[in-house]
């Protein structure tokens, strides 16, 4: 399989990357060298085989659904580029 | 006075416990080594001497109050890719530009607990993505070692190439490293140290900025194999915070060292005998068996059939979980964002001014074998794959094998900006041949230094083994450390 022009652009587009022209020409190029080579895999016989979940035999950890944290809205803004009243601001989404 | 830089983990531990040294005068050897020569390594992205003193100064009181951890008053390096309360934390990229975290990593938080030293943050590949350091925001590291007769700067590797050259130019005792295709192993091959990558599940992943979150794991890098298990012992522990952090008691690594490997059976896996192999490569293998054979270690052929679908099958999974996981930086909650004309505008003018080149390619590959269609022949496929190697493995240590020897790289380090390598991204990807099997199945695997390339380059070998079985490698790779001799570069810089 291999990907052409119009899908670049298409994947750019679901990935939220901006690309020029120029950027989606040289990705074709590259995620088509990079699709043949993983295209190895097609000679690998995997009927009946399961697809690994998780590496370790183990059952995943629940924690008790309980509050063990919170009251921290300063942190958890203190970082963002923009914010008002511990918002987290973003440009106008709606009219 | 010897230099103190030049301490080995352990040897620094001795000299602080009997009062010969402060934590104070070991920091601050340090602080001065790392002035003088990250200029010329560019393996700190971050210093943070005023924290380091203070911490030092702290754990001198400590020490003074009868207090002492296991760690106490030992400076490290920390890979940018761990969070550091109030510390910079940008996993190397753009797209994180004045991150610094409220919160401290699991692993960090187990170290300074222990009573280590933070001299500060680690360049690295960005993201953890690549093998030699040149895809970070803060320009490459350049490798201590030089091919002889030559000034030609050289790859450290990576995507650890700041925690392995600062290990290497003594400009930290030990450094904290992560590894998810063989971001351990092969810059600390290239650099002449000791690498681990240990177990899935071993080390939290709390607090580590995620790359691909079912092959992600944290080891240290340092300049021996007891360092490297004095360090796999402060770093690991059970964690609440990381569902796959397994309910295991953490052994005392170290009480492993100087056990005799008599009688155990070590694997040579033939598929690992690649086309195009350098003879020094082969040569440096029958090397190490040689020296394993000379001790008591009985050597076993075995078959690995699918070796050769791991690094295809690594390069469905690891993007794709990539794609996933930096979905997060949206220019939103942390880090850069570029002003767009709406909401979407903004998102992808952020990312695309924030990722460089290789991130971008792995998220777009990522997201591509995920889409609508695409699913079952890409992702699901490989995750087939995946199970089908770690039966490999499984039936090898079914039939009694302990450990499985290997090269640790194809080669030795190449040279900053390598054409070809540029040219054809596949390239670099087969940098990690040797390693990504063990991060498909999850097994830990430890890379020790055991030759020198013609041009007087470190070469490392790869000892593999069975899951929660570090114990096994750092015995096994104590034997080959011993017989080969530890390997420091001559000071340029």
């Amino acid at each position: 399989m291999s990907v052409d022009l119009a899908t670049v652009k298409r994947v750019a587009r679901l990935a939220r990357i901006a690309v020029t022209e120029e950027e989606a020409a040289r990705m074709e190029d590259e995620l088509n060298t990079i699709l043949g080579f993983v295209e190895h895999l097609s000679e690998v016989d995997v009927d009946g085989v399961e697809p690994m979940t998780s590496v370790t035999p183990m059952a995943m950890k629940k924690r008790r659904d309980v509050v063990t944290d919170g009251s921290k809205a300063d942190d958890i803004v203190g970082n963002a580029p923009e914010t008002a009243d511990n918002f987290f601001l973003v440009p106008k989404v709606m009219e | 006075m010897t230099d103190l830089t030049s301490l080995t983990l352990a040897e620094a531990r001795s000299e602080l416990a009997s009062g010969a040294i402060t934590s104070v005068e070991l920091t601050g050897a340090y602080v001065a080594a790392i002035e003088a020569a990250n200029a010329s390594i560019n393996a700190y992205v971050a210093v943070t001497s005023e924290q380091a003193l203070e911490m030092a100064k702290a754990s001198d009181a400590r020490r003074a109050s009868g207090q002492t951890g296991a760690l106490e008053g030992i400076p490290l390096g920390i890979k940018d890719l761990y969070a550091t309360e109030g510390v910079h934390t940008q996993a190397c990229s753009h797209i994180l530009d004045g991150f610094q975290p409220r919160y401290e990593s699991t692993v960090t938080a187990n170290l300074w607990a222990d009573g280590a030293v933070m001299l500060g943050k680690l360049n690295m590949d960005e993201f953890a993505m690549g093998s030699s350091n040149e895809s970070s925001y803060y320009g490459p590291v350049i490798n201590p070692w030089r091919a002889e007769g030559s000034t030609a700067d050289l790859v450290p590797g990576g995507s650890s190439g700041g925690s392995a050259a600062a290990v290497a130019a003594n400009l930290c005792v030990a450094a904290t490293a992560t590894d998810t295709g063989g971001s351990i192993r092969q810059p600390a091959a290239f650099t002449g140290t000791v690498g681990i990558k240990p177990t899935y599940g071993r080390c939290s992943r709390w607090g580590i900025v995620a790359f691909a979150s079912s092959l992600d794991q944290a080891g240290p890098i340092t300049r021996d194999v007891r360092d490297a298990a004095i360090m796999l012992k402060s770093m690991a522990s059970v964690d609440d915070k990381d569902t796959t952090s397994v309910d295991l008691p953490v052994p005392d690594y170290e009480a492993s060292l100087g056990q005799s490997v008599k009688g155990l059976k070590i694997g040579i896996p033939r598929e690992y005998r690649v086309e195009g192999m350098p003879a020094e490569i082969e040569a440096l293998w029958q090397q190490g068996i040689a020296w394993l054979k000379d001790a008591g270690a009985e050597i076993v052929d075995i078959e690995l059939p699918h070796t050769k679908y791991a690094l295809p099958a690594y390069y469905i999974v690891a993007p794709a979980e990539a794609s996933s996981n930096l979905a997060r930086y949206d220019g939103v909650r942390y880090g850069l964002r570029e002003q767009g004309r709406d909401i979407t505008d903004m998102y992808e003018k952020t990312r695309a001014a924030g990722f460089g080149t290789e991130v971008k390619r792995r998220i777009m590959i990522g997201t591509y074998v995920l889409s609508a269609g695409y699913y079952d022949a890409y992702y699901l496929r490989a995750q087939k794959v995946r199970t089908l190697i770690k039966r490999d493995f499984e039936t090898a240590f079914h039939d009694g094998i302990d450990a499985i020897l290997t090269p640790a790289t194809p080669s030795s380090a190449f040279g900053i900006a390598d054409q070809e390598m540029a040219a054809d991204p596949v390239k670099m990807y087969l940098n990690d041949i040797f390693t990504v099997t063990v991060n498909m199945a999850g097994l830990p695997g430890l890379s020790v230094p055991a030759g020198r390339c013609a041009k007087g380059l470190p070469l490392g070998l790869q000892l593999i083994g069975r899951p929660f079985e570090e114990e096994t490698l750092f015995r096994t790779a104590h034997v080959i450390e011993q017989a080969a001799g530890r390997f420091s570069p001559s000071k340029w810089w």
